[in-house]
């Protein structure tokens, strides 16, 4: 008798297919009109490379690519350095009552609508600015390091839980303080891990849209505002040529990521 | 041929160390573990995993810690390591009370069942970690790390990550690094059971040797009684968090004090008797069958209308005629060196015989027939439970 598959169940192919075609084809679409030597997103009008070239000329899009990469890499390495203290607090300890309450206050920004934390930022931040007359990029900046610690958390606190604990009672064993134990044992092993979390907390930051638009002050645009802002206007393929080189630096990052939340040991 | 001897060409420790007590004079007793208890959990969940447990263990000693999983050894040898702390009393080491110190200020070493080597360190690194945390000239590592790689015989893997070698080469790493701080004491946890038969016979001697040349207190946890028997000094058996006995291969094997004690090591001949005229470590033991035989009384015995006799396999003869004790054979089983035969008592009870086989004769009985069992002067032990 066969094996059961669900590969060969009926209409397996077309539900497949169906899927991915929703998943990648106006992904697709919008690519290959990036490369439209018309002004139309819709009407092919032959390759070019012109748009690319408009986009890398146009200072509000460099300014605010810029910015993105700001924000994205402070509040990266800000929220990697939370979650790794709060990973190390929740996996090297017995559990406790309240613990569960604990991984739910650090996954908060996976659970709150993004809308609600939204319009709260904003709601402090105008009383903030108020009280202290400061309008800088500290806001979006600690706005972006408090929704990016679960994601930097995640990776970091699974390498954690995969580590052996008697290493580090070894190296206690070996006359190592708590200290030299963490430098010299846990945290070189816990370094893929950390990596990880970085990267996973900048992609996160990089493309957050809905917090941005509403934290922001006037002149603080990160690149997807701006391209939200650009496109209430109308849409030219500037902005398929954007969202493509958007995409391929994700795309990046996420491989980097990839390969090193992989490799083990 | 290497030949380490403590104290001649290798620095003596005194003093303090990075933080670490170095007692000035040693005591004659290595360590000494007095009064200790360990309650794990709390209200209705607690266990007691050591009840008020007292052993001292000598200076140069290979001292082992024999017993079931879940009797207390492991956490013993935890408390002596300081990667948990004693509930009550008190742990010695050369007189000081070391219990309420973190693992790092104790100059004593653990090789890990696990090996628990730093995956991140080639094999050299590994064992130096110990004498670059207490701060030590890199020279002086560099030397005392090759004299260790030399000791177990890792020389040409030195360079190697610790994944890329074998688990008995782990195992020589492991504990290479655990000697390289040359610690008071030597705490081995379970280390051989991960490694085949043949392999730990090897690691057994091994064992014995570096013991013998570098002179460090061992403390051994085993669950193995063979193990236990051939390579200890002394040897503590422990059951449901205390330590019923300790004495040498020899008593605990010849001597045993308590039926746990006899059943866990060896094979053993459980009889009922009533013992008579107790004095100078001995007494009469007058058995069901009527039989009065001599033997030696467990520490702590006290007298009561029915006790224990217990006589190993070897140490009775199977007679045709009458012996102290009679009955039918019921089995008959060889092994080899020896043949087993099982015999049904007339007072009911089971005994076994061992016999030693040669290469001319059977063992000379069969199944049904009707024995004598002889008991020599100088194979029971009266148990004091």
């Amino acid at each position: 008798m066969a094996k059961f598959s669900i590969k060969h169940q009926p209409g397996f192919t077309a539900i497949a297919t169906t899927c991915f075609v929703v998943l990648y084809m106006p992904i697709v679409v919008l690519v290959v009109y990036a490369f439209n030597a018309a002004t139309s997103t819709s009407e092919w009008g032959g390759f070019s490379l012109k748009w690319f070239q408009s986009a890398w000329q146009n200072t509000q899009v460099i300014d605010a690519t810029l910015l993105s990469f700001q924000i994205g890499s402070v509040a990266a390495v800000l929220a990697t350095i939370a979650a790794t203290m709060a990973a190390l607090a929740t996996t090297r300890t017995a559990p406790y009552r309240g613990l569960t309450f604990k991984y739910a206050a650090i996954n908060q920004p996976l659970m709150v609508p993004e809308i609600v934390t939204g319009v709260a930022l904003l709601i402090f931040f105008s009383r903030v600015k108020i009280f202290t007359g400061y309008s800088g990029l500290g806001y979006l900046i600690a706005a972006h390091t408090a929704f990016c610690i679960p994601f930097a958390y995640l990776p970091i606190r699974a390498r954690l839980e995969n580590m052996d604990l008697t290493l580090e009672r070894a190296a206690a064993d070996l006359y190592a303080t708590p200290w030299q134990t963490f430098r010299r044992v846990t945290l070189p092993l816990l370094w893929p891990g950390i990596l990880a979390g970085l990267m996973l907390a900048f992609v996160i930051s990089l493309d957050d849209v809905v917090i941005t638009e509403f934290v922001k002050s006037g002149g603080q645009d990160t690149l997807p505002t701006y391209m939200l802002g650009q496109i209430r206007r109308g849409i030219t393929p500037e902005i398929n040529a954007i969202s493509t080189a958007f995409l391929l630096l994700s795309v990046a990052i996420v491989t980097l990521f990839f390969f090193v939340s992989r490799k083990q040991d | 041929m290497v030949t380490i001897k403590t104290g001649t060409h290798l620095p003596t420790r005194a003093g303090s160390l990075n933080g670490v007590i170095v007692p000035e004079q040693p005591g004659k007793n290595a360590i000494e573990v007095r009064g200790v208890r360990k309650v794990f959990g709390t209200g209705e969940n607690q266990v007691a995993a050591l009840d008020t447990v007292s052993v001292s263990i000598r200076e140069n000693e290979f001292f082992t810690l024999l017993g079931p999983s879940g009797c207390g050894k492991t956490t013993l040898l935890r408390l002596i390591a300081g990667f948990d702390f004693p509930t009550a009393g008190e742990i010695l080491l050369h007189g000081q009370d070391i219990a309420p110190l973190p693992p790092f200020k104790r100059p004593v070493n653990t090789v890990f069942q696990s090996y628990a080597l730093f995956p991140h360190m080639t094999v050299a690194q590994n064992i130096g970690f110990g004498l670059e945390m207490l701060g030590k000239p890199k020279a002086e590592i560099e030397a005392r790390v090759a004299q260790m790689l030399k000791l177990v015989k890792m020389e040409a893997l030195k360079a190697r990550r610790t994944s890329q070698i074998s688990g008995g080469q782990q195992q020589r790493v492991a504990l290479a690094r655990a000697l390289a701080p040359q610690p008071k004491v030597l705490l081995l946890d379970e280390p051989l059971s991960a490694l085949d038969y043949k392999l730990r016979k090897e690691m057994q001697i091994e064992l014995k040797r570096l013991q013998h040349e570098t002179g460090i207190t061992f403390i051994f946890v085993t669950h193995d009684q063979e193990e236990a028997l051939t390579m200890s000094d002394r040897i503590a058996v422990m059951s449901a968090g205390k330590i019923l006995q300790v004495g040498t291969p020899r008593d605990i094997y010849d001597k045993p004090a308590e039926r746990f004690v006899a059943d866990f090591i060896g094979e053993t001949n459980f009889l009922t008797a009533a013992v008579a005229d107790m004095g100078n470590g001995k007494a009469r033991a007058t058995l069901k069958s009527g039989a009065v035989i001599e033997a030696t009384v467990a520490d702590g015995f006290q007298p009561k209308d029915s006790a224990t006799v217990v006589v190993r396999p070897e140490h009775a003869k199977l007679v045709k005629g009458k012996g102290d004790l009679s009955g039918s054979v019921t089995n008959v089983v060889y092994f080899g060196t020896d043949t087993h035969i099982h015999v049904q008592l007339d007072s009911g009870e089971a005994f076994t015989v061992r016999q030693q086989n040669t290469r001319t004769a059977g063992c000379g009985f069969e199944v049904g027939d009707a024995v004598g069992i002889s008991i020599g002067n100088d194979a029971a032990q009266v148990l004091r439970d």
